[in-house]
């Protein structure tokens, strides 16, 4: 408890990483929960849940049936919990905070204090979109996408809980994207020149940059989405709008589509700070795993402040629906295929980075050469949603859901186990298993493919995203509604995995194989020896050097 | 104390302007003349508070770089926000309401 | 313990600049962005609507040009207050050889007339607030109401919290002037440079609520 109470207020980056990582991990648990209770329902729609139905009460489950508007509150904070309580906040709070400084050779953060303060606004964030679920009325339930006129006028206090909620998350995201930038362009260690910063620095760089400049438009509309549930105003209602059948008592003259375009500012971007930290962590486990630097270093670099720089003009592109011109929705088409070829510029250097490598199939080599073809099969399905044209049967549909799932959960997630097992020894000075590694591996692999890539094959046959029961009472999704059974099973044994992972943590903090300061052979300077003044005197990867004593030789050891 | 005149300069500058822009908006311009002028105006007022109240004139490139991109990206929102919503598909008949009063079809 | 982290008070010589320094800037990009989407909704909301109200029948011209002046007033007497620590002037130190207890005087001076100044601002528009709620005019009324009240109403945060640091900087701060001089002056310059975009915004808010 009292370790507790002080990790609380230690400004150290190391402490402040772990307390990111453990409150992230269990906010996934979470919303990964959330998620468990939706599936049931896809697949046994209008059937009690087994043994937890009861307990969400009668409001929300009478007798244990989940009623549509409890679903939809578990759909807004699936997604919500997962992108800002989990994901981002464990790519970049936890790794970035952890190992950023120690790859770069710094004493710190630039602003430790502001660090803290990040993390407290995060739990604070956390907190109130926990507590939305037990306000009166519940929880959000407009989509993570809190679209207006829908959430402007959802009752109760969830949605304002969710705005509240967001607004906290969004100041934390900005005081550490100041605090990352800061850090990295002026805490390098002497000799560290910035072609020498290993890849995940760069990807954390330009990461935060998304964060700094893409979230305050979407803390903005928060203010004026909250200003018309609070203040009355209709920053977002258009005039005659009438709620079932009573004409609504505002000024009018709002503009609802104001709302998705500030939003979509923040959210394409944001899917950008939930990949770029993820390819980062995979380069540095593929280099350190293939005994060879990385291929095409440089052009990696380029590519990932060129797809930065792309994804703050592509955001449209969830907007082809809404009526825009073709003159416009032609414009962030073309922005939207060209943002492809950096992103495929990365993912084909890692795949060279392959070639000719001594490949060394660790656990976290395993997650990381996963990441490969999920994260490919996430960025092809992206094609057709880009294009105007060809999104417009696709777009809301379960195709969606499987595309963007493909590069989240097989594509960051498994990346962020990568990071786990790889940086657990360097945390903790111990190994994590590796049968259970492997099992863990194994399992989410063949569970994750399956939940999710049946969800093209309903999404093509014009199956309809958010919807309560998966779409059985239509009639054009009768042949591929049954394929929400399969997905389901699917999806409990993908938790049934995770307790492999959790168990491995447990027990490997307890008791795993106590090892050598760098176990890996890394050449990165997170691995070398702490206490001695740190200095780079070559580059990241030098694997394999001809001539060299071992096969590779530390950033940091003097020539 | 060279430095506190050229800081009075831009202070007198900047209350010029000001009234400059007041007398402006009290000329009954057109519309579009009368928001591209204030503007002008209020971006020159700015522009001064930033080079040299702020200290921007001089300052190094890993500085101005990001204030670039930021300019860049603040336009570029505006700018594409009005287009959106400007360039919207008509079709016969039907006008969307947009933020316009909403009127029957005719 | 935080000493150690180096650039906190002396500039990193590649890169020309201090810590705080290089953060205010990042901080002040993400304001602007935020400010720049408050601007977009009233550019699209004003743009949309064929009953935008005459604004300056509204909102009280002469009353927000006398803010404006006294905004940018209190913009120079803190750039006056920076300057009169004379930090920046260790190179050249001219013909003015006043004593550190004197350029703190003059510091607290300028300073003084800083917070002063954006007392009267923050007065003024709680004037214009309370004139508008006393005629039943508020947020709800029509988008432009709405969209003065809520930028307003946010810049006025911001003023509230440049005014609580400034606070902090004429008061218990200033034991850092004789712990740390240089470290001290750059505070004020970073306190100064969010309080000048501050009033940056104002120079935009200004014509777009009140003469446009």
């Amino acid at each position: 408890m009292r370790l507790l109470l002080k990790s609380l207020v230690s400004t150290d980056h190391k402490v402040i990483g772990l307390m990111y990582a453990v409150t992230s991990l269990l906010f996934l648990l979470v919303g990964f929960s959330l998620v468990l209770v939706m599936r049931w329902q896809l697949a046994y729609p209008g059937e009690p849940l087994p043994w937890v139905g009861e307990l969400f009460g009668a409001a929300n489950a009478p007798g244990g049936i989940v009623l549509p508007e409890f679903y939809n509150q578990l759909g807004a904070m699936h997604g919500t919990i997962m992108v800002f309580l989990g994901v981002v906040p464990l790519a970049v709070g936890a790794f970035g905070n952890y190992i950023i400084p120690l790859q770069i050779g710094a004493p710190d953060m630039a602003f430790p204090r502001l660090n803290l303060a990040s993390y407290w606004f995060y739990l604070a964030g956390g907190i109130v979109m926990l507590a939305s679920f037990v306000a009166p009325g519940g929880a959000a339930n407009n989509g993570w996408t809190s679209y207006a006129p829908l959430a402007d006028l959802a009752p109760g206090m969830g949605q304002t809980m969710w705005l509240g909620g967001m607004g906290l998350i969004i100041f934390s995201s900005l005081l550490g994207a100041v605090n990352f930038i800061t850090t990295i362009i002026q805490l390098r260690a002497p000799g560290l020149t910035w072609f020498r910063l290993p890849f995940f620095v760069w990807a954390q760089f330009v990461t935060s940059f998304l964060l700094l400049l893409a979230f305050p438009p979407l803390q903005a509309a928060a203010i004026l989405q909250g200003m018309d549930r609070l203040a009355g105003t209709s920053f977002f209602l258009p005039s005659g709008l009438a709620v079932s059948g009573q004409a609504l008592s505002v000024a009018g003259g709002g503009n609802a589509l104001l709302w998705q375009h500030l939003f979509w500012f923040l959210g394409h971007p944001e899917v950008y700070v939930l990949i770029l930290p993820a390819m980062g962590i995979v380069a540095e486990v593929i280099a350190n795993n293939t005994r060879k630097p990385l291929f095409g270093y440089r052009l990696m670099v380029y590519s990932v402040f060129v797809l930065g720089f792309l994804s703050f003009i592509v955001w449209a592109h969830h907007m082809f629906l809404t009526g825009m011109g073709t003159t416009v929705s032609a414009f962030f088409q073309a922005t939207t295929m060209i943002i492809s070829i950096p992103s495929v510029v990365i993912l084909s250097s890692l795949i060279l980075s392959l070639y000719g490598g001594s490949i060394r199939f660790t656990t976290p080599m395993l997650f990381a050469l996963a990441f490969l073809p999920m994260f490919g099969i996430g960025g092809l399905t992206g094609l057709p949603l880009g294009l105007a044209t060809t999104d417009i049967p696709l777009h809301d549909t379960a195709y969606v859901v499987g595309h963007f799932h493909y590069l989240v959960a097989p594509g960051t997630i498994f990346a962020l186990f990568a990071g786990i097992y790889y940086w657990f020894p360097r945390v903790t000075g111990r190994m994590m298993n590796d049968v259970l590694g492997r099992i863990h591996f194994v399992g989410s692999f063949i569970c994750m493919n399956v939940i999710f890539m049946p969800m093209f094959i309903q999404g093509l046959a014009g199956v309809n995203r958010r919807l309560w029961d998966g779409g059985a009472q239509y009639a054009h999704a009768q042949g591929v509604v049954g394929l929400n059974i399969p997905m389901s099973h699917a999806a409990f044994a993908l938790a049934f995995f995770q307790l492999f992972f959790i168990a491995n943590l447990a027990l490997s903090v307890a008791r795993g194989r106590v090892t050598a300061r760098n176990p890996w052979q890394s050449t990165t300077l997170e691995w070398g020896d702490a206490q001695a003044p740190v200095r780079a005197y070559r580059d990241p990867y030098e694997y394999s050097v001809p001539g060299a004593p071992a096969d590779f030789t530390p950033q940091g050891e003097v020539a | 104390m060279t430095d506190v005149r050229g800081y009075v300069a831009v202070f007198g500058g900047l209350m010029v302007l000001t009234l400059a822009t007041v007398t402006i908006a009290n000329l009954s311009l057109p519309t579009g003349v009368a928001v591209a002028l204030g503007l002008l105006v209020a971006s020159v007022k700015a522009a001064l508070v930033v080079m040299f109240f702020m200290h921007l004139k001089g300052e190094r490139p890993l500085v101005l770089w990001p204030l670039a991109l930021t300019a860049f990206l603040c336009l570029f929102l505006i700018i594409f926000v009005l287009w959106s919503e400007s360039d919207h598909v008509q079709t016969a008949g039907y006008r969307l309401p947009a933020t316009a009063e909403f009127l029957p079809t005719s | 313990m935080h000493g150690s982290i180096p650039y906190t008070a002396e500039v990193r010589p590649d890169t020309g600049l201090t810590n705080p320094k290089l953060g205010i800037w990042l901080f002040l990009a993400s304001e602007v962005m935020l400010f720049g989407a408050l601007f977009s909704a009233y550019a699209l909301l004003r743009s949309g609507d064929l009953a935008w109200p005459d604004q300056s029948t509204i909102v009280s011209v002469p009353l927000a040009t006398v803010n404006t002046l006294v905004l940018i007033s209190s913009s120079v007497t803190m750039v006056l207050a920076w300057a009169a620590l004379g930090s920046h002037r260790k190179a050249s130190p001219g013909p003015d050889a006043s004593t550190p207890t004197e350029r703190l005087g003059r510091y607290r001076l300028f300073m003084g007339l800083t917070l002063l100044l954006g007392c009267v601002f923050l007065g003024i528009k709680a004037l214009e607030y309370a004139d508008k709620f006393s005629h039943g005019l508020g947020p709800a009324t029509n988008n432009f109401l709405g969209l003065y009240f809520t930028m307003t109403g946010l810049h006025a945060l911001h003023v509230v919290g440049g005014l609580v640091v400034n606070l902090y900087l004429i008061g218990p701060g200033t034991r850092m002037w004789t712990s740390d001089p240089t470290r001290f002056a750059n505070r004020v310059e970073v306190a100064g440079i969010y309080w000048h975009f501050v009033d940056v915004v104002w120079i935009f808010l200004f014509p777009v609520m009140y003469l446009l």
